[in-house]
């Protein structure tokens, strides 16, 4: 029986040759669409309804939502959770780990259970050291490192076993995913970086916020000269700034974001500096969706996820294409769930 | 000492030919280390090793040396513990997120590594996660015993 109000679950795809994972992110991917993900600001709240109203936003526009992970080190409702709520409806989230607050075997646990709940993604994260957010005092773990952490999933999943060796009955089938900075010191080794993270597992990076497109051309640059453009799928980060103010005080308090001088002027100089920032992100995905190797974009509108719809809208990049969100296929969905 | 390992850094090709020297002189001993015992020698030798390297690199003796792969700068005094490069918040003048009096030891190590023969490469190769149990154990020790193939 089907009741009206019950949510579609999310079921996993079928695994096409080639994919490691059941999820509908990866095939857009693979089929060289132009993709979009977005990140969700978990909330500060045990409603999952708080959940779902922020994932609602995106609805229609975007291939895969990151679920953040005690991002700048303050606390909000656990990845994992945020992960499990989403995919019970049936959208593709990005589970984001951080190697901050939890030991090899938390963590190796976890993307077990994720996989079991439907995540087909993963994000393998350092994360941010805790004297950047609300919990200085805590302990910080870094029991692995990105890197180690992007080789223990891929363990778990290729290999079939725990670090120790210990079998796995049936292993997590997921894509992996990694960050990197462009635009961070030493910036002449960062697509060598990147070369390690392909060598130990990454199949996707999404980079931090990208204001200075000269710059992300030299790194692309660079990574092809690797030989690493048909290894590595590069979703780049945008995000609209809110004003001059806001621009000046990101890039000097939050490590790792490089904004030029030309765009706090840009901003400066704008009678609605807020639809300035808008026309700003947009003008750097159009751009940036030329550029030989970016196969996407990661919008990250931290407390601005209203502006996503509009700037994936006026950007064009979806041509005409329309992301899954729950609801948009209801006929597809109640043949799947009546067979 | 921060300013010493700064100088470790800048003479990374001296310090890593004195090194290979030392190792081999060392793996030679394998011998008479066998013969003394490991296990006997574990403390005087981690006693040995601990100055001197703290000396030199801020050795923080997680037991599981990979100075020569990092361009002598020491990736445990990485307040992540990053083996495998820097994480993603490097300021602008090189120095740490999380430490901003101090500079990146992952732009160090890449400065240090363009230094030694070879040291590019090593920095490429992907570092396994640390073992904790060594944490204060001699890594000299440890380092022949795996040249001799009596350890993993």
């Amino acid at each position: 029986m089907i009741f009206e109000d019950e949510p579609v679950p999310g079921y996993p795809l079928p695994i096409r040759p080639g994919h490691t994972s059941p999820g509908r992110f990866e095939r857009v991917l693979r089929t060289g669409q132009f993709a979009v993900t977005t990140e969700l600001d978990p909330p500060d709240s045990a409603d999952p309804e708080d959940v779902y109203r922020r994932a609602r936003v995106f609805d229609g526009y975007v291939d895969a939502i990151n679920a953040t992970d005690g991002s700048g080190a303050n606390c909000h409702m656990s990845s994992m959770a945020v992960c499990a709520l989403l995919t019970r409806v049936g959208y593709a989230p990005v589970m984001q780990i951080s190697c901050r607050d939890k030991n090899r075997i938390a963590i190796q646990g976890d993307i077990l259970g994720a996989a079991a709940m439907g995540v087909c993604n993963v994000l393998c994260l350092t994360g941010d050291g805790v004297q950047a957010g609300d919990h200085p005092q805590a302990l910080p773990v870094f029991d692995l490192d990105s890197m180690t952490l992007l080789e223990t999933a891929r363990t778990l999943r290729d290999e079939h076993r725990f670090l120790s060796g210990r079998k796995i009955s049936y292993a997590p089938r997921l894509l992996l995913g990694a960050a990197e900075n462009p635009f961070a010191q030493p910036v002449e080794w960062r697509a060598q970086r990147l070369a390690k993270k392909v060598a130990a597992g990454a199949q996707f990076i999404q980079t931090q916020w990208c204001y200075d497109v000269p710059m992300l051309r030299t790194f692309m640059r660079h990574v092809e000269e690797l030989g690493l453009l048909d290894k590595i799928f590069i979703l780049v980060g945008v995000g609209p700034l809110r004003s001059a103010k806001a621009a000046e005080w990101i890039r000097t308090h939050v490590p790792g974001v490089h904004i030029p001088d030309e765009v706090v002027k840009r901003l400066a100089g704008a009678a609605d500096p807020a639809a300035e920032g808008r026309q700003l992100c947009i003008d750097i995905i159009q751009e940036i969706r030329t550029i030989k190797g970016v196969h996407g974009v990661h919008v990250m509108a931290y407390r601005q996820e209203h502006t996503v719809a509009e700037i994936i809208e006026r950007s064009g990049v979806l041509n005409g294409r329309k992301p899954w969100s729950p609801g948009r296929d209801p006929h597809a969905n109640t043949n799947r769930m009546a067979s | 000492m921060y300013a010493v390992r700064q100088w470790s850094v800048r003479h990374a090709r001296g310090l890593n030919t004195f090194y290979r020297g030392f190792e081999a002189v060392l793996v030679a001993l394998h011998p008479l280390f066998r013969w003394i015992g490991y296990e006997r020698l574990e403390r005087p030798v981690a006693a040995l090793e601990r100055p001197v390297k703290g000396l030199l690199f801020d050795c923080r003796m997680c037991g599981q040396c990979i100075l020569s792969s990092t361009g002598m700068s020491c990736p445990m005094n990485c307040p992540k513990n990053l083996r495998n490069g820097p994480c993603g918040g490097v300021r602008a003048n090189g120095h740490c997120e999380v430490r901003p009096e101090m500079m990146c030891v992952w732009v160090q190590a890449v400065a240090g590594a363009a230094r030694i023969p070879g040291g590019a490469q090593a920095l490429q190769s992907v570092q396994v996660a640390v073992d904790r149990r060594l944490q204060g154990k001699s890594s000299w020790l440890r380092v022949v015993r795996q040249r001799v193939g009596e350890a993993p």
